[in-house]
């Protein structure tokens, strides 16, 4: 509908959309460009972004149990540092070696070697679940030297922040699974950019993982 | 979850009843849903707010419903001190988690966040869906508690689950206030009636709420990051999308928080570990370790729950208004057919407002026994976040001058918001400052305060919302003239209700009390006790016009089209309702700012975001250019 | 609509302050060498608050109703983005006003707060438990009997854990109300046996938590003799309401003669000077 334009200022009037910053996005997110209206690719990235989110509050919430570990160490005399239980050195190496694993497998997806994917998947899920048996092996040592939840404020910490470490692990597990499973489908050529942001947001969080039980382990016995 | 082979997002509408109305992903559907379980927490609420008055006004009366359904609690029908002690506790959690903290983000945001920023729906349906039933299942848990508490064999049940699972105390839950101060909430049975069960339900509640929370606000983030249609850039967006994007990133990073110290209080509950308990107790006559009622405990840190809860607790009261200062920006601007005022000092605000929050919660705990010095850090920042309030509130008043103000029910709650906003929070220069905290603490004049922001102010902006977005969501309006008796009655009667208790506080009464005749120096309140009482009777009974509104309506009101209000934003743009993909298909573009009214020139006093044709000063909605 | 608005908000703004104004409602006349400061702070406070709400309140009802529209066909809103000079001006008052009297009041709070109790104080332990007050007393030898938790006995009345084995205890006594001296620093030292408990005497104009496992310090001095209640002012279980004592803030002489009493003596006088004192008319 066009209008008469009544003041007396020329008006500085842009037509376009306009520019937004920020990642692009599959409706356009705010951008000029003129006809890549449906971006799969911008769409794909949801699951990047979703997963950096997420762990902004996996973050606090350890972030809050660390706080709470290094008051509760401070705040009374009866802290009795627990002897390391060897087993968790294999531990370590073990989640190391899943993140590697699954690096690999994600650059595989890169370059569509679809069925070396699968294989480094697959080896990445039995290393975690390896890892989450060491985890088991180390509580079993703890309870056969007589420690257990309520001993002292190390041991509770140490069930707790393992724990929730586990359970944590465990959502990894079952979405390398789904990743392993989907693997398997035929894949479409959009399909393609969801599968490796996929990937990649697992990816991602598996890596979070690891770094996270490196700074719990050093939490728990090098601290202090 | 499903993806077309075009690329993006485009899933089939679902047909069945289950798929559709139940069990559905459409994020407009899981946006009334957290309405709909707002609209029945809220009643339980206020059910125990009301019995909270009669039994602090009429105290030593026989209410024979109760002794019917909580004999024990309420023997003879009259509220002993731990059947008021659990309604004060459930009254609030059941406000704070699932009224404030659903309709506001989860149901209002849900269902129009997606729409306003052009997009077909939210980044992560399925988990949308999730989140939901989640904090469905948590509301459950919570009611579970006013069961195993109320119900003689059915708290003897749970008792079978362990020493810290004795229920049965004959009152509707926990006491410990929302709070749940440790040790008193860690200790169990020992510590009194109400430690038991009810504790436990109530930890476990909030962390599955916590659970909710988490994955809502992972959606609202990635979504509106990711999906904004084109020509919807971030200084584009209407202020709700900014209100609930902070609103999702302070619950993001504080509920994590909460649930970390709820893990930490139900293992000391359960596990005998002594995070928040300290040694050498001496309780009900047993000492710590001495007994197997009592396990031993040493060198837990009570004040430690007190942060860790306070630090989700200060950003969870920011959660509880933002969307409201949103939904109000927005509502005023409408219907005062004029441009918000300082659009970017707005966003800038809600910033302030976001971050300053996770930094002032120590206001909490100036009398804590925490460090006097940090209760000056804390001090200086809690009376500096009043800043960006201010200047909301000064931007509010400049969006009215020079305006044309339309008197829809919608814009008399949304004005409601800045005049209680304003009378709620100034009081908290008063409470922000340590040393007159110090005898303000835990006293009425800080139920006043909270009460005016939370319980009124914010619930004022989600009247606001659903009269202003009913007629979107249903296709149908609700009437103006029952919703103008609502709001006559429920304005005055908040007012009634809470200004009195300002000077109750400053008198002396004290928080939690079941009972104020022990002390000589509260005699004289008593006629302040009866007006708010009476007030509350009819403010409650007010809204039951609002529920009648709201359910007649759906059915029977006058239809409505695309954009009764003549609004600018996109949700105006598509039919009322919306259909499954909010845009049939054709996703807007986006041409000008959300707030042009009055442009010289234009045909209409209004123009769309999306319209083409229309010539905007200094184009493409840059705002803030001076005057 | 908008008119009816207006005076409806402005009618509560002024009842709203009436009740303010109206010294029915106000602290009890407080007694502490402190509330004077404490008391001129609030003013001054409250004094802001006040004209800040009267003057959004007269403001909001007053664009509403200047600015209603009237429906007349082409009568628009003027057009504004805003005004960024306006912005900076009113940030600018508002913080220098907010963060001033936050300023302000940190010296009332350091006056309280930050320092310890002068040498000569008057030093009383404070044991607070589900529901009662527990106060002890050094004795004539000023020296306070050793305790401990696992002494105690609710059962025998040892509610602090008094040790008889040790000499300074003999002369210690342990009441349900406090008795201290007028002019003259006073230190609590707070402690509690189960929960977390809160001493508050209004006239005091302070709240201190009493926190298990932590001792809390707190001093101040009290100007008027008199019987002042004493109320628990943090949830601490069903029987909070009712975790009630006094206060007696005794002539000196009146406390020396007091110190010297074994625990029977000094339980029974104190009774009696609860019932000789009257509470405040205010």
């Amino acid at each position: 509908m066009a209008t008469m334009v009544t003041s007396t200022r020329p008006p500085a009037i842009k037509k376009d959309a306009g520019a937004g910053p920020g990642f692009p996005g599959p409706n356009g997110n705010g951008s000029k460009r003129g006809g890549s209206f449906r971006d799969p690719e911008s769409h794909a990235n949801r699951y990047r972004i979703g997963m950096w989110v997420a762990l902004a509050s996996v973050t606090m919430m350890f972030t809050s149990l660390s706080s709470a570990y290094i008051v509760r160490a401070n705040s009374a005399n009866d802290w009795v540092s627990l002897p390391m239980p060897r087993v968790l050195i294999i531990s370590t190496i073990l989640i190391l070696a899943s993140s590697v694993t699954l690096e690999l497998a994600r650059r595989k997806l890169r370059r569509s070697l679809t069925s070396a994917y699968t294989q480094w998947v697959v080896i990445t899920v039995m290393l975690g679940v390896a890892f989450l048996a060491t985890q088991l092996f180390a509580w079993r040592q703890l309870k056969a030297w007589g420690l257990y939840m309520s001993s002292n404020p190390h041991s509770s910490f140490f069930y707790l922040l393992t724990g929730a470490h586990a359970v944590h692990l465990a959502g990894g597990l079952i979405g390398l699974s789904f990743l392993w499973l989907r693997s398997r489908s035929v894949t479409s050529e959009s399909a393609v950019l969801t599968k490796q942001a996929s990937a990649d947001a697992v990816t991602i969080y598996w890596h979070f993982m690891d770094a996270l039980w490196i700074y719990l382990f050093l939490l728990l016995f090098l601290w202090r | 979850m499903s993806e077309s082979h075009e690329g993006v997002h485009r899933h089939p509408a679902p047909t069945s009843f289950i798929r559709k109305y139940i069990f559905s992903v459409d994020h407009k559907v899981i946006g009334i849903q957290y309405i709909m379980l707002a609209l029945a927490a809220v009643v339980v609420g206020m059910v125990m707010s009301l019995l909270m008055r009669l039994n602090l006004s009429w105290p030593g009366t026989s209410w024979p419903i109760l002794e019917t359904l909580f004999p024990t609690g309420a023997p003879g029908g009259i509220m002993t001190p731990e059947f008021y002690l659990s309604l004060v506790t459930m009254h609030g959690t059941i406000m704070v988690f699932f009224v404030l903290t659903t309709a506001p983000q989860g149901g209002f945001g849900n269902y129009f966040l997606p729409i306003q920023i052009g997009a077909e729906d939210m980044a992560f349906p399925v988990l949308n869906m999730l989140s939901f039933w989640v904090t469905l299942v948590g509301f459950i848990v919570i009611l579970l508690a006013i069961v195993v508490e109320g119900n003689q064999s059915i708290g003897a049940w749970f008792a079978g689950l362990g020493p810290s699972f004795a229920g049965g105390s004959g009152t509707v839950g926990p006491i410990g206030g929302w709070t749940g101060y440790a040790p008193l909430s860690a200790l169990g049975k020992i510590a009194g009636p109400g430690q038991g069960a009810g504790m436990n339900l109530w930890v476990i509640s909030i962390a599955i709420f916590c659970v909710g929370s988490l994955l809502g606000a992972l959606n609202f983030i990635t979504t509106l990051l990711n999906m904004r249609t084109k020509g919807m850039s971030l200084m584009r967006m209407p202020l709700t999308c900014w209100a609930w994007f902070t609103t999702a990133v302070l619950a993001l990073l504080s509920f994590p928080v909460l649930l970390g110290g709820g893990i930490l209080l139900l293992l000391d509950r359960t596990a005998g570990t002594s995070f928040f308990i300290p040694g050498g107790l001496y309780v009900s006559g047993l000492l710590s370790g001495s007994h197997p009622n009592f396990p031993l405990h040493t060198g837990g840190s009570p004040i430690l729950w007190q942060h860790l809860f306070w630090f989700f607790g200060h950003p969870e009261v920011y959660i509880a208004i933002l969307p409201g200062m949103g939904a109000t920006s927005h509502i005023l601007s409408t219907f005062a057919r004029k441009p918000v005022f300082g659009y970017r000092a707005m966003v800038f605000a809600i910033f302030a407002i976001g971050l300053l929050g996770f930094f002032v919660w120590g206001h909490h705990m100036f009398i804590s026994g925490m460090s006097p010095y940090s209760s000056i850090a804390f001090s200086i920042l809690t009376l500096s976040i009043g800043v960006p309030s201010a200047v909301k509130t000064f931007n509010w008043l400049g969006t009215l001058w020079g305006s044309r103000i339309r008197f829809t029910t919608a814009m008399l709650f949304a004005l409601g918001f800045v005049s209680l906003f304003v009378s709620g929070g100034i009081t908290g220069l008063v409470l922000g400052q340590s040393s007159l905290d110090l005898a303000m603490h835990d006293s009425y004049f800080v139920t006043a305060h909270f009460h005016l922001v939370m319980g009124v102010a914010s619930i004022f902006g989600m009247f606001a919302a659903t009269y202003f977005w009913f007629p979107k969501m249903f296709g149908r309006f609700m009437s103006e003239r029952i919703g103008r008796i609502h709001f006559w009655l429920t304005f005055i009667g908040v007012y009634a209700i809470f200004v009195p208790f300002h000077t109750m506080g400053i008198r002396g009464m004290p928080r939690r009390f079941s009972s104020f005749a022990e002390y000589e120096f509260l005699r004289n309140v008593d006629p302040l006790v009866l007006l708010v009482s009476i007030a509350a009777i009819i403010t409650i009974a007010a809204q039951l016009l609002f529920y009648y509104n709201v359910f007649l309506s759906m059915f029977k009101g006058e239809k409505a089209g695309d954009n009764p209000w003549e609004a600018t934003t996109l949700e105006w743009n598509t039919s009322s309702p919306p259909p499954h993909d909010n845009f049939a298909g054709v996703l807007p573009t986006v041409y000008h700012g959300p707030y042009e009214f009055a442009v010289p020139g234009a045909p209409k006093d209004y123009v769309m975001q999306t319209d083409i044709e229309a010539e905007v000063p200094d184009g493409n909605g840059h705002n803030g250019h001076k005057h | 609509m908008g008119r009816v608005l207006a005076v409806i908000i402005w009618i509560i703004t002024i009842l709203s302050v009436a009740l303010f104004l109206n010294r029915k409602w106000w602290f009890p006349e407080g007694i502490s060498e402190h509330t004077p400061a404490y008391d001129r702070q609030f003013l001054i406070t409250i004094l802001v608050v006040g004209i800040s709400f009267v003057a959004a309140q007269v403001a909001l009802g007053w664009a509403i109703w200047k600015f209603r529209d009237t429906g007349k066909p082409g009568d628009r809103a003027v057009y504004s983005h805003g005004s960024n000079r306006l912005e900076v001006l009113w940030t600018v008052i508002t913080a220098v006003i907010f963060i001033g009297l936050a300023v302000m009041g940190q010296s009332v709070w350091a006056s309280l707060r930050l320092h310890d109790a002068p040498p000569g104080s008057y030093t009383v332990e404070v044991v607070a438990q589900q529901f009662q007050w527990n106060f002890h007393y050094a004795g004539a030898d000023n020296k306070f009997g050793r305790t401990d938790p696992s002494l105690i006995d609710d059962g025998a009345l040892n509610f602090v854990g008094l040790d008889p084995e040790d000499p300074a205890s003999s002369d210690d006594a342990v009441t349900a109300a406090l008795a201290i001296p007028v002019n003259r620093p006073v230190e609590l030292r707070l402690r509690s046996k189960d929960v977390i408990h809160n001493f508050w005497v209004p006239q005091l104009r302070f709240k201190q938590d009493l926190v298990p496992g932590m001792e809390i310090k707190v001093n101040f001095q009290a100007n008027r003799v008199g019987k002042y209640e004493l109320a628990c002012a943090e949830l601490c279980g069903q029987l909070h309401f009712k975790m009630k004592s006094y206060m007696l803030v005794l002539p000196e002489e009146e406390l020396r003669a007091l110190q010297v009493l074994s625990q029977e003596q000094f339980q029974a006088r104190v009774a009696e000077l609860l019932n000789q004192y009257q509470l405040p008319a205010n």
